[in-house]
């Protein structure tokens, strides 16, 4: 209110200057724009930056991109600008997403909304080539959100200087070339280092500069963050004082990250924490404005000990605060450690137990249970059914994550375990007086397709079925379609589900399909799996099979698509409709393929990177042939682990560590979170997994455009061509079309260059654990095993990767990275898969494993499909130069399978079976 | 010789006129168009004013002069379309360089005759570099806000070369006008600082002109003038202003919002009103001049002129009424926020 009257004021101020002689003044202010100017004054009030168009931190939002359903997407935008926010933050950091697309996308459609575009947009990445293609797009002055000395002055200087050429300001996160700023004195000192390089060197406007000098959570219990909020606070004022006309900017949240799960004292401390930092001269921040409580209107006992602990007032003001927080906590939620529910009756203790996943009492309640039904069919049939039913309501209605799931499925299957001797009595017994036969709702078949070894996804789809009643068959990995087909037909099973991970296994998918045409089956077939697409699905497998092919996205979808098939009354429609809509995909499909450029083979290969290299001075490796490790030690590897695919593999979406304080998934997160450490520290500790690897790096030289002669030093090695891909379609002007060929110096330039290959694996042992958890029904641990397994592998790729670019190969010996700047890439050099976007083709692993002697030093094997075995390893190349960049291959021509043929020594069907996923016409 | 910016300081510059107002008066046809080099040329010629640069060098000197001689301390070049982008609707993209190089040639030689005649009163030229007919924030398809016939890296590449042809002939300034999608006025302003960090020339000050399109007084793009102003001023540029769409009258408020604003120079350069049931810009020169002389008086100005419709005479009444007031001051730049 008051600051719209000062505002007002000041623009009637500026207006008398106009009519009078006395010359007109500008003064300093930030000015940013949308469509409509926001014009930043010492009067404006906090500025708020919605947040929720962002794929890390909203899950609602990173879905909607995921599944291209921009027009959806843009309601968030919509909502954020409608409940107030006058800077929007948008950000498309995700795994699955290609980021520059995704946020050019989003940012083109975001131009035609002029309610939303009104306001200036903050382009958020971590990656600069998803900022700099978002400043491509936006015709306001914008904000970059954000640069940092974290990768050196010559970084800094070269990004700064970008985003001036576009006009945007630009936030500057409290980094150098060692971390981040933690105390006060170097949040000011990197702050006013970077200022001076943006103001001297780039000329950069101060007024266009905004520093986030880094919130940190406090009253961890940990003594050293006491003082962090003070720290932040005072550094703020300092910074203020010292370049005024900058502004300062941050995570609010950050603060009150140890106690998430208690909404009104991190309320409550936000505000306390606002409260403070604005006096200090906190301009804006990224905030969920309607979870801000008004300073004067938080309970006086609570204001204070917030205070005491923003403002590290006292020494016991975290104890004080954590106390007070466990009151407030018992006034409104259920107390995890409450034994009230022991109380209650058996079926009460029976529903308890599964809806919070606990197995403590399970075997003397369900005995009691036993005792007390007529039958111990009732007790499955009565309580437990009831239970898990709950559970289906509160997992379909997203109240419940999947980690939860699967343990209240573990209960459920330590139950019936219990039980079941009786229930074969029984059955026996009922066999032998009447001859009567028991049924389940339905028997659903499970399998990873031949070839393909990956199945924590499809592990999970049949523990949340098996949640829901039905019988379910895993006939588990690598399962040839004979197979699948004969169990299918010998168990009467009423669905077959298919998953598969790797590309190749789609190919299987629609072998199986046909064989299930041919051999004249009539039962729906549901695909499932991290390849797997409904496009796919309908373009490629619903062509072969008339009677019902479904593509199902996640585990939670598994049960309404389960429970339409089997219902007499709801299949013809469900189908019908699922038939249309696939329809419409495979026209739409065909109909887009149309209006994409290819260039010729020949032409593609002349707009190669252009690498100098008169200029290159290949580094010889510091060792050549190969080098194996056995039984690396795990807790070494740990280090390295990225967690952020672990989430995605429990189907807990966002960025981690934020996940963990996540509105809605947080808590779940945060639980499934330690109990992965602690499993972690187990499988160290006792060592449960052996860890293999083994590298090699040899002489070689492109000699043709895509493809690569390898010289072994060694006479035990042969020599060997390795054949890459390149992008075929027409791109914009000075983009070339990328080959991994183009990274190796070609024989012409004279110089020998390197390449290097990897394999590791995490994985040696880890039947015997699975099969342990499998006796104890404990799927849980299973699929967190696995899980785990997966990424220390992929810690291990990262670690053994680091040591060759400082070690062994030696180029990089000065590299001093974090753990997150490696999972960010910030490295130089790559190491793409073979079966990966940039080499999508299988069989060169062959070679790959050949020249490592692969399957010999680490104990990997490869199936038909070129998946290795154990599931948790990784192996590709190294490619040294500085270039060397990751792209997906996309979409290719005939010419160029042809050509690829010929090069292979295949024919053209062989190689467009390899190719199938990338080509780009019909066969 | 003085300099752009003393001239400035001194007094309320003259910019010309309307280039295709004055074509049309010579009724050219295909084949006058065409000139020798391009008789066989596949594809139809006629309307490709800026051809005329390379077919008929000697109507756009002409015309030069004929504004210089009405008092014109800024004459633009005839380069409005001359980039690939552009180009492309005649098929001759691969002209743009040349037609910006020989267009700046022909204004820089027309101003220095006029310099040489009167070195107290020094002419300049500025490279006009025009809006093109794609655009970056709007999609050409209403069912697909999302689609873009055109990308920001053609875009600045195109005005790249433009730069590059317009800088070879020789312009003392830059002039992007008709922005009616700040976006390709941002992709132009990028092209310029790259160029001349690229080729280390000196930058050349840098003119930019919007297009308020009707009374709603915000851009095609949708941007309201403020929003406008501050999504370019990291061009730094020279001056800020307004021209086509409107006539003087209609400007008003837009210029007078401008003048509070811009912390650099303001011009001006209106259309003679609004167009007439046919299409024909009918204002009177001198009614033209009285509406300019008013925005001067007010304080509001440093460079006017005039846009489509305009004529020799529109230029000569202008000058002749604003030769006696003295220009817009610059705001002060304030360096603290108190």
């Amino acid at each position: 209110m008051s600051a719209t009257i000062i505002n007002n004021m000041d623009t009637i101020n500026e207006s008398i200057g106009t009519e009078s002689e006395e010359r007109r003044v500008i003064k300093p202010f930030m000015r940013l724009s949308g469509l409509e100017p926001l014009v930043v004054r010492p009067e404006t009030n906090f500025i708020n930056v919605g947040e929720r168009t962002n794929v890390t931190g909203s899950k609602k939002f990173a879905r909607l991109v995921r599944e291209g359903l921009y027009e959806e997407a843009l309601s968030v935008a919509r909502q954020q600008v409608e409940s107030g926010a006058q800077i929007l933050d948008v950000n498309m950091d995700d795994a699955l997403l290609d980021g520059e697309t995704a946020m050019s996308t989003f940012l083109n459609l975001l131009a035609a909304e002029p309610d939303i575009s009104r306001i200036p947009v903050m382009i958020d990445s971590s990656k600069f080539s998803v900022i700099e293609a978002g400043l491509k797009c936006v015709q306001g002055k914008c904000v970059v959100n954000s640069i940092s000395l974290k990768e050196g002055e010559a970084k800094f200087i070269e990004h700064a200087h970008i985003c001036k050429s576009y006009g945007a300001a630009v936030v500057v996160m409290a980094f150098d070339e060692h971390g981040q700023a933690d105390t006060e004195d170097k949040r000011v000192t990197f702050c006013h280092r970077a200022y001076k390089i943006l103001t001297e060197v780039v000329g950069y406007d101060p007024q266009d500069i905004i520093f986030d000098p880094n919130i940190f959570a406090i009253a961890t219990g940990i003594e050293e963050h006491n003082n962090y909020a003070v720290e932040f606070i005072n550094a703020t004022r300092r910074i203020k004082e010292l370049m005024p006309l900058v502004k300062v900017s941050g995570g609010v949240s950050n603060v009150s990250f140890s106690f998430r799960g208690n909404e009104t004292v991190r309320e409550a401390m936000h505000s306390v924490f606002l409260f403070h930092a604005i006096k200090a001269g906190m301009d804006m921040g990224i905030v969920n404005a309607g979870m801000l409580q008004i300073y004067d209107d938080i309970e006086p006992q609570l204001r204070d000990l917030c205070e005491d602990a923003v403002l590290n007032r006292r020494e016991d003001a975290t104890e004080r605060l954590i106390q007070f927080a466990e009151t407030v906590k018992a006034k409104g939620k259920v107390v995890e450690k409450d034994e009230k529910w022991r109380l209650g009756t058996v079926e009460e203790r029976l529903s308890h137990a599964l809806v919070n996943g606990i197995t403590d009492y399970i075997d003397g309640d369900t005995e009691e249970a036993r005792l007390k039904y007529p039958r111990p069919l009732e007790v499955i049939e009565g309580p437990l059914m009831a239970g898990m039913n709950i559970v289906g309501d509160l997992f379909g209605s997203g109240k419940m994550f999947l980690p939860q799931v699967v343990k209240s499925a573990r209960v459920m299957k330590k139950s019936v375990a219990i039980l079941t001797p009786y229930i074969e009595e029984e059955k026996l017994r009922i066999q032998a007086e009447h001859g009567g036969e028991i049924k389940a709702a339905g028997k659903i078949l499970l399998a990873t397709v031949k070839g393909d070894v990956h199945d924590i996804g499809k592990n999970i789809v049949g523990v949340v079925l098996a949640c829901n009643g039905y019988e379910i068959i895993d006939l588990g990995v690598m399962v040839p379609a004979e197979k699948i087909l004969q169990a299918a037909r010998q168990e009467k099973v009423d669905i077959i589900g298919l998953s598969g991970l790797i590309t190749p296994s789609l190919d299987e998918m629609v072998h199986v399909a046909r064989e299930l045409k041919r051999q004249e089956f009539d039962i729906p077939l549901i695909i499932g799996g991290a390849t797997t697409s409904r496009t796919h699905t309908a373009v490629k497998i619903a062509q072969e099979y008339a009677h019902g092919v479904v593509h199902v996205l996640d585990a939670s979808r598994s049960v309404t698509v389960t429970g339409s098939l089997l219902n007499k009354a709801l299949k013809p429609n469900f189908l019908a409709g699922i038939q249309e809509e696939y329809h419409k995909l495979n026209d739409a499909f065909r109909n887009k393929k149309q209006t994409k450029q290819f260039l010729p083979i020949a032409v593609a290969q002349q707009n190669k990177t252009a690498i100098n290299w008169g200029a290159f001075t290949p580094v010889r490796p510091k060792m050549t042939g190969v080098k194996k490790f056995e039984n690396y030690d795990l807790g070494e590897i740990a280090k390295y682990i990225d967690w952020q695919p672990f989430f995605i593999a429990w189907e807990l979406h966002g960025k981690f560590p934020q996940i963990l304080t996540d509105e809605i998934v947080g808590v779940e997160a945060t639980r499934v979170f330690n109990d992965a450490k602690e499993l972690l520290k187990k499988v160290i500790d006792e060592k449960w997994l052996g860890a293999n690897a083994v590298i090699g790096m040899y002489p070689a030289n492109a000699v043709a455009a895509d493809t690569i002669q390898v010289t072994p030093e060694q006479t035990d090695i042969a020599p060997v061509k390795l054949e890459f891909l390149r992008q075929q379609v027409k791109k914009a002007p000075g983009q070339p079309n990328f080959s991994l060929a183009d990274f190796i110096a070609p024989q012409e330039t004279g110089k020998t260059d390197y390449i290097g290959g990897f394999a590791v694996t995490t994985g040696i042992g880890i039947e015997k654990w699975l099969d342990k958890f499998k006796a104890e029904h404990d799927d849980y641990n299973s699929i967190m095993l696995k899980a785990l397994a997966d990424r220390l592998a992929e810690a291990f790729a990262e670690l053994m990767h680091e040591r060759v670019r400082k070690e062994f190969w030696g180029y990089a010996t000065e590299e001093h990275l974090s753990n997150e700047d490696l999972i960010k890439e910030a490295y130089a050099g790559i190491r793409p898969a073979p079966g990966y976007p940039a080499c999508p083709e299988h069989t060169e692993k062959y070679k790959l494993f050949d020249l490592l002697n692969a399957t010999e030093n680490t104990g990997i094997t490869l199936t038909e499909s070129l998946a290795m075995y154990p599931a948790s390893s990784v192996s590709g190349w190294y490619f040294a130069n500085p270039e060397g960049k990751y792209f997906g291959l996309g979409k290719i021509e005939k010419d160029q399978v042809t050509d690829y043929a010929n090069r292979k020594g295949w024919t053209i069907e062989e190689a467009e079976k390899w190719l199938r996923p990338n080509l780009e016409y019909d066969m | 010789m003085k300099s752009l910016q003393d001239c400035a300081n001194e007094r309320v510059l003259i910019i010309d006129g309307a280039m295709g107002t004055m074509i049309q008066r010579y009724q050219l046809q295909e084949s006058d168009y065409r000139g020798t080099r391009f008789a066989n040329y596949p594809s139809d010629l006629k309307g490709n004013n800026d051809l005329l640069n390379l077919t008929q060098p000697q109507i756009v000197a002409a015309i030069h002069k004929e504004y210089l001689e009405a008092g014109a301390d800024i004459i633009e070049t005839n380069t409005f379309s001359s980039t690939s982008i552009a180009m492309a609707d005649y098929d001759m993209q691969s002209l743009a360089y040349e037609l910006n190089v020989s267009a700046a040639t022909i204004a820089k030689k027309a101003a220095a005759e006029y310099t040489a005649k009167n070195p107290d009163k020094p002419r300049f030229v500025a490279g006009a570099i025009g809006p093109l007919n794609k655009t970056l924030s709007l999609s050409p398809d209403v069912n697909n806000p999302g689609f873009r016939s055109v990308y920001f890296d053609e875009v600045a590449t195109a005005y790249e070369e433009q730069i590059k042809g317009l800088s070879d002939g020789g312009v003392d300034l830059l002039l992007i006008e008709t922005i009616f999608d700040t976006l390709n006025c941002k992709a132009a302003i990028y092209a310029i600082k790259k160029y001349f960090r690229e080729s280390g020339k000196p930058e050349l000050p840098i003119m930019i002109s919007g297009t308020i399109t009707d009374a709603s007084g915000r851009t095609l793009s949708g941007q309201t003038l403020e929003a406008f102003y501050i999504s370019v001023m990291h061009a730094n540029p020279f001056s800020i202003g307004l021209n086509c769409a409107l006539g003087g009258q209609q400007m008003r408020p837009y210029i007078e919002e401008l003048s509070n604003i811009a912390s650099c120079y303001v011009s001006c350069y209106p259309n003679a009103g609004l167009p007439n049931a046919f299409g024909e810009y009918d204002e009177e020169p001198e009614d033209t001049a009285c509406i300019i002389e008013d925005f001067a008086a007010s304080g509001f100005v440093n460079i006017v002129g005039g846009c489509c419709g305009t004529t020799p005479d529109h230029i000569r009444h202008i000058a002749d009424h604003v030769k006696h007031i003295k220009p817009r001051q610059k705001p002060e730049l304030a360096e603290t926020l108190a």
